[in-house]
């Protein structure tokens, strides 16, 4: 029997508050630290239907393909951060990212910071020692495309373990070279399928598919599988990164459905 | 009308109870529809099977707004030395995608209407309504009794009718496949295009032959919705327009 991927702690807290708090997503701030609505019934309803999703739905795998199934896929959204052009382009990461990228990443490293007893620091090399998981999976758009890609990296949830994720911890905030952050609740993050891949059809990551890292969430639609990612930050309560993440842009922070 | 004895409580028109479930219903299929079609305009390109984008073939482009055959695409990156294997390809054209609120509104009112339809079956079920008004009797199933009852539609003028049970033969049949073939597999080829939904149940998508196809599945379905409804409301303003909707509000028959 395999041991289970979710901290105990994590799944009776979820049920625990999903149950009492009902409805609570309604109300900023009720259950301590959930995703600010900021009175809008249309976020509402996406922490209606986190909170469904967490109480309903089992903690299965995502399908996974075989390779001959594999499919062309677009390239969308930011594509170089270190292009000024780029509608995302962050003007204080965008020429670290292109430095770091002339120096093919070997400068890069990811960090690993917040409600966690140990933060660290890893350079590509240092995660491709660590243990690697391959799946060929399906990216589904939120457009309404999907397709079909293999992607092999390090499982987000043996980092956190590595860096001693605090009992209080619920969200990881995900941290990119661009000016997007996502945020991911504890389930998904320690989920089996999220990994934080380097690799992509059995090479290095390529450029417009977020080199040198970026994190699969299967669970969830594209949008969550953040590409270009720098930085990961453990947090007790829902830390709404403002203009940067999904809530303030107008887009469901909770892209299961 | 002899069939009017067998609905109970007949010749009252609409309970309270179905005409509450039925503006609740229509409102909620109306947002779903209008938030749906804003959504599909983001990708008016639909397929079979697992997985679908740009890149691969399509079996219907609609011409849904600017992003239809748009063309702005970089030139492929291969991924491997098979020259008819997956390529990558970035897109240079700024679409149409207004999904951050018409998603969100889509999902919000699907659960509305995920309550008021299982309430409805609940009301409906304990009540006998379904099995009164809405099931058709075995012995109405013949090809000649439906075929008088297509007949009597098509007859001009039509003849004014008044405000629910008992339905006519055609009457219970569409009823009846909206509610218990449409609006289900609308409820449950949405849910079949949820990622999370599929890795908790692969059996939802895999019932439609992936999520593509649930995806595919669900405009067809839309596109059926939208057929009941035009007939339907055709079929309200030549029985009486006024005093059927003043039957299905208020109640009564006159």
């Amino acid at each position: 029997m395999s041991p289970p991927f979710l901290p105990r702690r994590a799944l009776l807290g979820g049920l625990a508050s999903a149950g009492a708090a009902g409805l609570a997503g309604c109300s900023p701030g009720a259950s301590g630290g959930d995703p600010p609505t900021y009175g809008s019934l249309l976020r509402m309803g996406d922490n209606l239907t986190w909170r469904a999703h967490r109480l309903l739905l089992g903690r299965g795998l995502a399908r996974e393909y075989d390779k001959s199934e594999i499919t062309s896929i677009a390239a969308i959204g930011t594509t170089n951060p270190g292009n000024a052009m780029e509608p995302a382009f962050d003007p204080d990461q965008g020429g670290v990212y292109d430095r770091l990228r002339r120096g093919a990443f070997a400068d890069w490293r990811l960090e690993v910071a917040g409600s966690v007893a140990r933060p660290a620091s890893y350079a590509l090399a240092d995660l491709k020692r660590l243990p690697a998981r391959t799946q060929v999976t399906k990216h589904t758009c939120e457009e309404g495309w999907s397709a079909i890609a293999e992607w092999s990296g390090t499982p987000l949830g043996l980092l956190l373990k590595a860096s001693g994720v605090r009992p209080t911890a619920r969200f990881v905030n995900l941290y990119a070279y661009d000016m997007l952050v996502e945020t991911i609740d504890l389930v998904d993050a320690f989920h089996p399928q999220t990994i934080l891949a380097y690799a992509m059809n059995g090479r290095d990551l390529p450029a417009q598919h977020g080199a040198p890292l970026r994190v699969r969430v299967e669970t969830q639609l594209g949008y969550k599988s953040l590409k270009f990612l720098r930085r990961i930050v453990v947090t007790d309560r829902y830390e709404d990164p403002g203009k940067r993440g999904d809530i303030q842009n107008g887009w469901s922070w909770y892209a299961g459905i | 009308m002899t069939a009017g004895t067998e609905t109970g409580a007949s010749g009252a028109g609409h309970a309270p109870w179905v005409r509450l479930c039925h503006w609740l219903i229509a409102a909620a299929v109306l947002t779903l529809a209008y938030s749906g079609v804003v959504i599909l305009m983001a990708h008016p390109r639909l397929y079979w099977g697992a997985a679908g984008n740009d890149l691969t073939r399509a079996w219907l482009e609609l011409p849904l707004g600017r992003n239809y055959r748009h063309g702005g695409w970089a030139p492929p990156l291969a991924f491997g030395t098979d020259p008819a294997g997956p390529v990558s390809r970035v897109r240079t054209y700024d679409i149409f995608n207004q999904n951050g609120w018409a998603r969100s509104l889509h999902f919000l009112v699907a659960w509305g209407l995920a309550a008021a339809f299982f309430a409805y079956l609940v009301v409906g079920a304990f009540t006998g309504h379904i099995r009164r008004a809405l099931l058709p009797r075995l012995a109405e199933l013949s090809p000649q009794r439906l075929w008088a009852d297509l007949r009597a539609h098509l007859a001009w003028p039509m003849p004014r009718a008044a405000g629910g049970p008992p339905y006519n033969l055609t009457q219970k049949l569409a009823y009846a496949l909206v509610i218990f073939a449409a609006l289900p597999l609308a409820i449950l080829s949405g849910l079949g295009m949820s990622p999370a939904i599929g890795a908790a149940w692969p059996l939802v998508p895999a019932i439609f032959g992936g999520s593509q196809s649930a995806r595919s599945v669900h405009f067809l379905l839309l596109c059926a919705l939208a057929l009941f409804l035009l007939v339907h409301l055709a079929m309200v303003v030549l029985t009486g327009a006024w005093r059927q909707l003043r039957a299905m509000t208020f109640g009564g028959r006159r």
